[in-house]
């Protein structure tokens, strides 16, 4: 379960629309609750699409790495990632599935087909996903 | 050279779970081979069965990417850090 404020999850969605064509992509730092279960996300850093594309997105190494003492610095840590989906719907890709980097992490996907914007979470786990509650919460 | 090796989560089952473990070696591919003798699990996590590094591993002396380093001919310090990050990324098709 992934429990998110409104307005971090607004800024994804913001983010994914004003990147529209291209995907967008951003990570998602916050808490591992001690049973892994429940992840309450306390910050949505926006990252550049280094791959500028619409099919594809990956952020630069270093800017992970920054991101990454930012969040230890504050106590927190890198839980997640997200990025949008233009022209399909809110799941993982083959190619997102085969990429996943890390099995803890939960993977946001922010769909733009449709005419409202659909955000989704998901568990990547040696080829396997499954799907998980988001909370939204004030 | 002694260094740090901090290790990321998805390669923590191969280092029982700790997170920063000691390496020996004058360059990265040193480093990288004295990990792989006390944890053999990072085998192929860290190189390709040519040896070279893994694609979607990056790897950080300090500050720096050593991609643009030498890569695994990338020069260590005693005292220095190596961080170790997977690659972020992904694809529609
Ligand atoms: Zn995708």
């Amino acid at each position: 379960m992934l429990v998110i404020r409104k307005k971090d999850l607004d800024l994804m969605t913001c983010h994914a629309l004003d990147g529209y064509p291209l995907e967008v992509c951003g990570l998602l730092i916050g808490t591992l609750r001690d049973t892994d279960v429940e992840t309450d996300v306390t910050s949505v850093e926006p990252t550049e699409n280094v791959a500028a594309s619409s099919r594809v997105y990956e952020i630069a190494p270093k800017v992970l790495l920054e991101v990454e003492r930012r969040a230890e610095a504050g106590g927190t840590q890198i839980v997640g990632v997200y990025h949008s989906h233009t022209h399909t719907d809110a799941k993982p890709s083959p190619t997102d599935i085969a990429q996943a980097p890390d099995p803890t992490w939960h993977y946001v996907l922010v769909s733009l087909r449709d005419e409202h914007p659909c955000v989704r979470s998901w568990k990547i786990d040696s080829g396997n996903i499954e799907e998980e509650e988001v909370v939204v919460k004030w | 050279m002694s260094v740090e090796v901090r290790v990321p989560t998805v390669l923590r089952p191969a280092t029982g779970g700790v997170a920063v473990v000691p390496g020996e070696g004058a360059t990265v591919g040193e480093v990288f081979n004295d990990l792989i003798d006390r944890h053999p699990g990072l085998k192929g996590q860290l190189l390709t069965e040519s040896g070279e590094l893994h694609r979607h591993l990056n790897v950080f002396r300090n500050d720096d990417d050593i991609r643009y380093l030498g890569k695994l001919d990338a020069e260590v310090s005693e005292g220095d850090t190596l961080t170790l990050m997977p690659a972020v990324a992904g694809g529609a098709s």
